[in-house]
């Protein structure tokens, strides 16, 4: 089913969880909400879920208006982080339950609900747990039975609330491939919310990344790693290093910075912001230069550096251990940077803020050396 | 080696470890063991026959069966009470909630004495709602429903506050999960809340139990101790005992010792169910 979402907001108290969300979901898509813990992720998908209940807002599924509906009547497909699983139960009955909880004129029989049971166990691969109780599983298999008691009454919607975040990271990767695998042959939409990049990306058609109850930017991996439509997107995908720069007829220039590889843009005259990957960096021996070399770390493969600028403070490069001037790259060393790759915002209060999301930026889209 | 570490720290001998358990056992036995059997010795210091003969009187069996009807109104009320309050309290936020958590323990924290002297002044002849009742005909001082409230009051935290915890460490996914899958509100209830603390439940239901048979002091205040009406077993034991009839009031309170070991048997062995 399509999910169409418009200005919805939510309050707990004095906090505003959610500040005027929109997102369309198109059938069978398979979209991945991404944010870190606070950003009104999981709010939004509890109130798709009838959980939770919105201040103001609009959610159409299919055209119908879900806020008149009850959770009970949406049959969504909830999946929770600590898998909420009936302890009393087998995982055969945790399975049944919602098809034996409905009214008795809707009730399939007890032979078409174990048969339903019987063919689910078999489907998600875990026939061998069906007289188990969710005590003796391993949490990887009761995330299994989880989404099995999900897909069970053959929701509209499947909702997935860091699905994977209790699970160690072998378990996740498979359990990642095998839910994509389910996805794949329900066909049915699902929404999932995670705070793992490498799992939103790998996983989903298409990645939102929220931000302090706002949307910040729809988009698929390459899209949100070359060019962050904000601050925010750029800072949570891992340009951690921040430079003032200033921008000059198009040209962003600063101090001990090589920034001749990025490219001309329409921006104004005055103040901005560089934001880079440490990886996007290369540090360049230069006797003059204002940088020097704080710390200097080897993991074999790459150096990480720790970088002071007398006015501007540090910055962390990695660079590879065998590059040409590498072995120039000593403690206190003076060094230049040269900017590899980065975007860049005008400067200001309010572009650093999560509270503008407009794409007044410009990215540089620009081979890497 | 692992045992000698944890029991035997240093610097403590096992003398002293010795002494202090020897202390521990002979404290039992003076102060719970010793009046446990002086109760039965007495009971029975006159043979079977006036044993028996004492627990058969029409007064003494009044008074036991004024005692189970208590419990057996209270306790079930206390129940429903206590799931109910601990429901509210773990599974929902609202305002004054801190304020009811609080109230759920002042029974706890009031002597049952000043519970009954309260009822008194609430629905006793001269009470604040005495005329209405009178007029209305209805009799709650010195009859069984006095002892019936009294009785609620003071035994009702007991339920709750073996279900609040467990209630609020289980938290709310459960019963959002069964709300998802479509069930209604008395589905989750029975198949999946009532599961979760029915051990729990059971355990306070024998607490509660034990109190409401045992309850002296408040009962005391609003029963106004009518022999063979208003006399429930705990104030019948006072009874026969000022009568100076110390074998029937030790057979009665016999009996109420007997229901205690039980409740208390019971009680073990839910714990053990609890915590598995």
């Amino acid at each position: 089913m399509s999910i169409s979402i418009s200005g919805l907001t939510k309050r707990f108290g004095q906090t505003d969880v959610l500040r005027g969300i929109d997102l369309g979901v198109e059938k069978g898509e398979l979209v991945a909400l991404l944010g870190p813990s606070g950003s009104g992720k999981t709010t939004l998908l509890k109130i798709i879920a009838g959980l939770e209940w919105p201040d103001a807002g609009q959610l159409l599924v299919d055209g119908a208006d879900w806020l008149q509906l009850a959770a009970q009547d949406r049959r969504i497909g909830f999946v929770f982080q600590h898998y909420a699983l009936f302890p009393h139960m087998s995982v055969r009955d945790n399975l049944a339950f919602g098809l034996a909880v409905r009214p008795r004129n809707e009730r399939p029989g007890k032979a078409v609900i174990t048969a339903k049971v019987d063919e689910l166990l078999h489907f998600l691969q875990i026939a061998h747990l069906a007289d188990r109780y969710p005590t003796q599983l391993s949490g990887g298999q009761r995330q299994r039975v989880a989404l099995g008691r999900a897909l069970a009454i053959e929701p509209n919607v499947l909702l997935l609330d860091e699905p994977f975040g209790a699970l160690d990271a072998a378990i996740r990767r498979d359990l990642r491939r095998w839910l994509r695998g389910v996805h794949e042959a329900t066909g049915s939409t699902t929404i999932f919310v995670t705070h793992d990049q490498e799992e939103a990306f790998e996983l989903a058609d298409r990645v939102v990344v929220m931000g302090e109850g706002k949307i910040e930017q729809i988009g698929h991996a390459d899209a949100i790693h070359d060019h962050p439509a904000t601050p925010f997107v750029a800072r949570f995908m891992g340009a951690t290093v921040e430079l003032p720069v200033t921008l000059l007829a198009g040209r962003a220039e600063g101090a001990g910075l090589d920034l001749a590889a990025l490219p001309r843009r329409a921006l104004g005259d005055g103040p901005a912001r560089l934001f880079t990957r440490p990886e996007d960096i290369v540090a360049l021996p230069d006797p003059k230069a204002p940088w020097r070399i704080v710390t200097r770390t080897s993991n074999g493969a790459n150096l990480r550096l720790v970088l002071r600028h007398p006015d501007l403070g540090e910055a962390e490069v990695d660079t590879p251990r065998r590059a040409t001037a590498a072995d120039a790259l000593v403690v206190d060393a003076p060094v230049r940077l040269r900017i590899a790759f980065g975007t860049i915002f005008p400067d200001g209060r309010k572009a650093a803020t999560a509270t503008t999301a407009q794409p007044a930026s410009i990215s540089i889209q620009e081979a890497r050396q | 080696m692992t045992v000698t570490t944890l029991t035997h720290l240093p610097g403590q001998s096992r003398r002293g470890e010795r002494l202090l358990i020897g202390l521990a056992v002979s404290l039992s036995l003076l102060f719970i063991a010793a009046p446990l059997a002086f109760i039965f010795a007495r009971a029975f210091s006159r043979g079977w026959e006036v044993y028996a003969a004492n627990i058969l009187h029409p007064m003494t069996l009044h008074a036991i069966w004024l005692t189970t009807i208590t419990a057996i109104i209270v306790v079930p009320l206390n129940v429903a009470f206590g799931i109910a309050a601990a429901w509210a309290v773990a599974k929902h936020r609202f305002p004054g909630r801190g304020i009811l958590v609080t109230m759920i323990e002042i029974p706890f924290s009031i002597s049952p004495i000043i519970a009954g002297i309260c009822y008194l002044l609430l629905y006793g002849r001269q009470g604040l709602l005495g005329p209405w009742l009178q007029a209305n005909d209805l009799q709650v001082m010195f009859a069984l429903p006095g002892i019936v409230l009294v009785t609620m009051f003071v035994t009702a935290p007991f339920v709750a506050r073996e279900v609040l915890p467990l209630m609020q460490a289980q938290g709310t996914e459960q019963e959002e999960a069964a709300v998802t899958l479509g069930a209604n509100g008395w589905q989750i209830f029975t198949r999946v809340t009532l599961p979760n603390i029915k051990w729990a439940l059971l355990y306070g239901a024998v607490l509660c139990t034990a109190r409401a048979v045992g309850e002296f002091g408040g009962v005391s205040v609003v029963s106004g101790n009518i022999r063979g009406q208003t006399n429930t077993l705990p104030l019948h034991v006072e009874l026969l005992f000022n009568d100076l009839n110390a074998v029937g009031a030790f057979a009665a309170a016999s009996t109420l010792t007997l229901i205690a070991i039980v409740a208390l048997l019971v009680k073990a062995v839910l714990e053990g169910r609890k915590a598995g």
